[in-house]
Parts: structure tokens; C-alpha cells; sequence
């Protein structure tokens, strides 16, 4: 029994890193902020998730137990609200997301669009005093 | 009844975080406990937002499948980051949302925030601002699966 368990975790635990890896890589791939994101959210919910999962298994019946579930609840909360508030500053601080796509209402991912965003970034710039 | 439900939540925390059982700290933890209850009632904290018991019985469910969600879109993540060719396609989109109360509204947005793939950049009245690694996320976003399963949730299914 000691044996299953301690496989299930360290498989728990293995996965949990794995997904970390990829998270960092993808950091390191993507081209800009938001893209940059995504990669990292499989690290805080995905690697932190199993990781947590394994060393509950680790932990047993006991109250480290009920601390880590604790941390993970903490992640699942505070992580998007973390996510929401720096991707609203990139936007806010006038970072142009890079898409292929563009929905919004009033936007459109054409050429045309971005050369006409790019001027009126750079006539703003130019009213502020040096 | 909010605020018994309230003590007893955090009465339950603190036990499990200090992990003391003498009656000297257990005394000391529960007056700590009647105290911060009597005082976030009197300064209004307890309601529907504040203490969402309404939302602990559905969410017996929707954290399952939240987590499954997770699971999938982390999936499809990892395979764009791990793909040579890097094959993203940023997608901003708007989305609506149905839900009627903040609860459910916020639930909404940081359950599609928590998934990986799609971020909740913006929340203006019922219109959801949201980035996509790929079209297909916000594909599927518009066409309001997670929208209809949060509306639930939040109806106490």
C-alpha cells in the first residue's frame, strides 16, 4: 500500500514538474506579454496543481495535508486576479497586443489598422513635454 | 446565520493552521474568531458576496469541472509550446456574459483566466474582454459553454 502510494505521488509529482518545464519554455518561445501569459498559467494551475496533489500523497492524513490544500486553493484564487491585474497594466501602460485575430468591436488586426495605431501612439508621445 | 456560518469557517482554519489544541489557545482562538465575525458584521461584510454559502453546494461540482477544463486547455498549451513551428494565432475577443449577480460574474471571469489558453483582460458591464493564444479558444469562448455551466453554478445547480 505504502508502494502505491508513493508511486501515485511521485507520478503526481513528476507530471506537476513537467508541466512547469513546459510553462517556462513557453515563457521563453512566445513573442509578446499576453502570449507570455498563457504559457505561464499552465504553471500555476497545471505544475502547481499536481505538484500539490503528489505531496498531499506525500504528506498523508494530517494537517500539512490541509496546508497544502490550503495553498492550492490560495493559487486558484489569487492566481487569475494576479493575471487580470497585469494584463489590464500592459494594456493600460499602451502594449499592443500581437494577434492574428482581432474581435473587438472598433479594432481590426489589419495592416492598414496597426500602421494608423502605431502614428497615433507615437503623435501622443509627442505631446508629452521631454 | 451568515455569520455563524462564517465563524465556524474560520474557526475550522485556524485550527487547521496553528495545529495547538489547549484549552489556553483554543479559548483564545475561538474569542478571536467571535471577535473578527462581530466585527465584519458590523461593518457590513456579511452578504450574499462576502459569504457565499449559496455557491458552496454547486461548487461540490463545478470545481470537478473546472478542473477538468484546466486540464484539457493545459493540455493544448503545452502542445503549442512544445511544437517547433509555434503554432499561436492571438485572438482578442468580446464575450457576454449571462450572469446576474458579482459572484457569478467573477467566477466567470477567473474561471476563464485559470484556464490556460484564454485571459479575462477586461470586464465592462456583461462584456468580457478576452485574450486567446489561439482562435479556436476564443471559438469556443463565443459560443458560451463555460458561460451556460457558470450560470448554472451560480443558480445553485
Amino acid at each position: 500500500m505504502d508502494l502505491v502510494i508513493e508511486i501515485a505521488s511521485w507520478g503526481l509529482i513528476l507530471t506537476g514538474s513537467f508541466f512547469i518545464m513546459v510553462g517556462a519554455v513557453g515563457m521563453n518561445r512566445m513573442p509578446d506579454v499576453f502570449t507570455r501569459m498563457h504559457a505561464a498559467s499552465v504553471i500555476d494551475t497545471t505544475g502547481a496543481g499536481f505538484l500539490i496533489f503528489g505531496l498531499i500523497l506525500q504528506a498523508g492524513f494530517t494537517l500539512v495535508a490541509a496546508k497544502l490544500v490550503f495553498i492550492l486553493l490560495l493559487f486558484f484564487f489569487t492566481g487569475p486576479v494576479v493575471s487580470h491585474a497585469l494584463a489590464q497594466a500592459a494594456l493600460t501602460a499602451g502594449v499592443e497586443p500581437i494577434l492574428a485575430d482581432d474581435r473587438r468591436p472598433g479594432h481590426q488586426a489589419t495592416p492598414d489598422d496597426t500602421a494608423g495605431r502605431a502614428e497615433g501612439v507615437a503623435a501622443e508621445q509627442g505631446e508629452q513635454p521631454a | 446565520m451568515r455569520a455563524l456560518i462564517l465563524a465556524i469557517a474560520m474557526l475550522g482554519f485556524w485550527l487547521a493552521l496553528s495545529g495547538h489544541f489547549t484549552p489556553f489557545l483554543l479559548t483564545l482562538g475561538v474569542l478571536c474568531v467571535i471577535g473578527v465575525a462581530a466585527l465584519a458584521r458590523r461593518m457590513g461584510l456579511i452578504d450574499a458576496e462576502g459569504v457565499p454559502i449559496e455557491l458552496l453546494a454547486p461548487a461540490v461540482t463545478y470545481f470537478p469541472w473546472l478542473f477538468f477544463e484546466i486540464l484539457k486547455s493545459a493540455w493544448a498549451v503545452t502542445r503549442i509550446v512544445l511544437s517547433p513551428s509555434l503554432p499561436i494565432s492571438p485572438t482578442m475577443t468580446v464575450v457576454r456574459a449571462s450572469q446576474r449577480t458579482s459572484a457569478g460574474l467573477s467566477t466567470y471571469a477567473n474561471s476563464i483566466t485559470l484556464t490556460p489558453g484564454t485571459i479575462t483582460v477586461g470586464l465592462r458591464g456583461d462584456e468580457l474582454t478576452v485574450h486567446a493564444i489561439v482562435r479556436e479558444g476564443a471559438d469556443d469562448l463565443e459560443g458560451g459553454g463555460m458561460d451556460a455551466r457558470v450560470r448554472r453554478f451560480e443558480g445553485g445547480k
